[in-house]
């Protein structure tokens, strides 16, 4: 196994995931088997190699900075599942 | 003639509505009765518009009417019934990326392709079903319902715009727009024996697409030939102010690249392509299609890919990466599915957890992996670096060929099922198809025959922003065999 049990439920908190435990099963089973088969890019000497984030040459692309009317707030907000006098409600973040 | 009507290609229906011997609403309801006669098999879409279809259908006809009248020429799209992969946003028309987290999502604007399909005046019959978020290579992945491949109701009709290849085969619309962020829009096109074509990554504005893997996703047309696809990208591709990585060039008109000629034309078939594993009968067709090549006055040149092998696990560190990224957006609060619970970390849990389907969840695991303290290096950053040298393979290719041709898929469309326990083995589907969007570049399914039964699909690729080629290189190629005039036995 690359991974251990351990691991998959670091990752699952890390990416803020409810796992069941048959699934925390299936994925280090899974993950280590990808994980393995993944270990072939080990095989290439990429010291002299700089990485590609974007194919394309364009970097800081910048626009004017022109007022326009926005999005109507109700339109907005009609897909939010809690909502309160025009806001998005969520639950207390900092004590 | 009637009865056929939804078995034209956009380009045909174009010229009856020219000529005033179809309309609009005759050409929707056809394709409306069709949905009706075979969507119970097929199951293409996630959601089907009938009123807002023929609505658009009447105002185009009244369009139509008065071009006619004054003599004036009009958009090849004008009144022409279309469906839309439903991970692009349609204002007010529910929009799921089929998933449970998005089930009830309905966006407050047009996506810019979809705002483009409108300006041309085109009539949205419906949102196609996908693998959830476009995550798969089978359309399985659907929260909802698999969708079944026209030509075999028991086999996968590839993925993920399993939906849109399917409903095109169908005749359940005359084109419909994908998505390809791995493969999605080509190798489905390979298994339902129609065209798909994905664009350079930066020809095509993502502004309303739902993110995948952003330094990936392209959005493409899904077509009966390649005629349509040249018009469809036509009218979609372009520079987008809302969308930074769409690149300022000018759009060529399309159709103007079909000329049915390849004399002289350099075509590399990269060796690295034809490999163990590879079906027989892809195989065998594939060769031929090259030897029609060669036929028609092509120059076929053998080349060299050294890195494709390592395209693979290269894509799926990198994808799944930013998927990771991208997904942590959904968590209940502003949009999509909401679990309540005692805290806030414990509702982001439960409703992601809940909210997302295994193959979801297992993309944003290896990504938040490879992305995590202590793996950043040996996974992510190695595959950014594996990346560089996948591109240069191509880069140098196009030094000395025009276009690369290759099989889009190693096999033919799978039974359902087959794959959905094993992701690598489904993962592998792929192989083929994931280079390109590594590159940048751009490439072109086409049918190319059939394996036992079942379509074929060629892929012929070309440099970044050169559909002129790969469009010119895969007409000639299918006005002289005429594949795509195949239909399923519905």
């Amino acid at each position: 196994m690359a991974i251990t049990r351990e691991e998959v439920e670091h990752i699952a908190e890390l990416a803020k995931l409810y796992l069941t435990e048959e699934e925390k099963e299936k994925m280090q089973r899974q993950l280590s088997a990808i994980l393995d088969y993944f270990a072939m890019l080990q095989e290439i000497d990429t010291s002299l190699i700089p990485p590609t984030a974007t194919v394309l040459p364009l970097r800081n692309v910048m626009r004017e900075d022109t007022p326009a009317p926005s999005f109507d707030r109700d339109k907005i907000l009609a897909n939010a599942p809690q909502k309160v006098e025009g806001y998005v409600k969520v639950k207390v973040v900092l004590e | 003639m009637e009865s056929a009507l939804h078995h034209l290609s956009i380009y045909q229906a174009h010229k009856l509505l020219k000529e005033g011997q179809t309309t609009s609403v005759e050409l929707t309801e056809a394709v409306l009765r069709q949905i009706e006669k075979v969507e119970g098999l097929v199951k293409a879409y996630i959601t089907i518009t009938p009123e807002l279809a023929l609505k658009q259908a009447r105002l185009a006809d009244e369009k139509i009417l008065r071009h006619r009248k004054a003599g004036e020429s009009f958009s090849p799209l004008l009144g022409i019934p279309i469906s839309i992969k439903d991970i692009i946003c349609t204002e007010g028309i529910r929009t799921t990326c089929a998933s449970r987290i998005l089930e009830n999502f309905f966006p407050p604007y047009d996506a810019t392709v979809v705002e483009k399909l409108k300006e041309a005046g085109a009539v949205i019959v419906g949102k196609t079903n996908l693998d959830e978020f476009a995550m798969g290579s089978s359309t399985e992945n659907s929260a909802f319902f698999p969708t079944r491949n026209p030509w075999d109701l028991e086999r996968v009709p590839g993925g993920s715009s399993g939906g849109s290849a399917a409903a095109v085969a169908a005749g359940e619309c005359l084109g419909s727009l994908g998505t390809d962020t791995g493969g999605s829009v080509r190798q489905p096109a390979a298994f339902c024996g129609v065209t798909g074509l994905k664009p350079s990554y930066g020809r095509v504005s993502r502004y309303g697409l739902v993110a995948f893997a952003s330094s990936l996703d392209q959005i493409g047309p899904i077509t009966k030939d390649v005629t349509d696809a040249a018009l469809l990208l036509s009218v979609i591709a372009g520079h987008d102010p809302k969308d930074s990585t769409s690149v300022d060039y000018p759009v060529p008109d399309y159709l103007k690249a079909l000329v049915p000629e390849v004399k002289g034309v350099r075509v590399g078939v990269p060796k690295e392509y034809f490999i163990e594993g590879m079906e027989e009968g892809v195989e065998k067709a594939i060769r031929e299609a090259i030897d029609c090549l060669e036929e028609l006055g092509a120059e076929v040149v053998e080349i060299s890919l050294p890195h494709t092998k390592y395209a693979l696990p290269t894509y799926y560190l990198i994808a799944p990466a930013e998927a990771s990224a991208n997904l942590a957006r959904y968590d209940g609060v502003k949009y999509g599915l909401y679990i309540p619970a005692s805290e806030l970390w414990e509702e982001y849990r439960l409703t992601r957890g809940n909210g997302f389907g295994p193959e979801v969840k297992r993309r944003i695991m290896l990504g938040t992996y490879a992305l995590s303290a202590g793996y950043y290096d040996a996974y992510y950053l190695k595959a950014q670096k594996v990346r560089t040298l996948i591109k240069k393979d191509f880069d140098e290719a196009f030094e000395k060929v025009d276009v690369i041709v290759a099989p889009t898929s190693p096999t033919v469309a799978f039974k359902l099922g087959e794959k959905v326990e094993d992701p690598l083995k489904m993962y592998l589907s792929d192989v083929f198809t994931i280079p390109v969007n590594l590159a940048g570049i751009c490439a072109i399914s086409i049918p190319c025959g059939f394996s036992e039964g079942l379509p074929v699909g060629l892929q012929v690729m070309g440099p970044a922003f050169g559909e002129e080629k790969i469009l010119r290189v895969a007409y000639a190629y299918e006005q002289a065999t005429q594949w795509h005039l195949k239909r399923p036995p519905l």
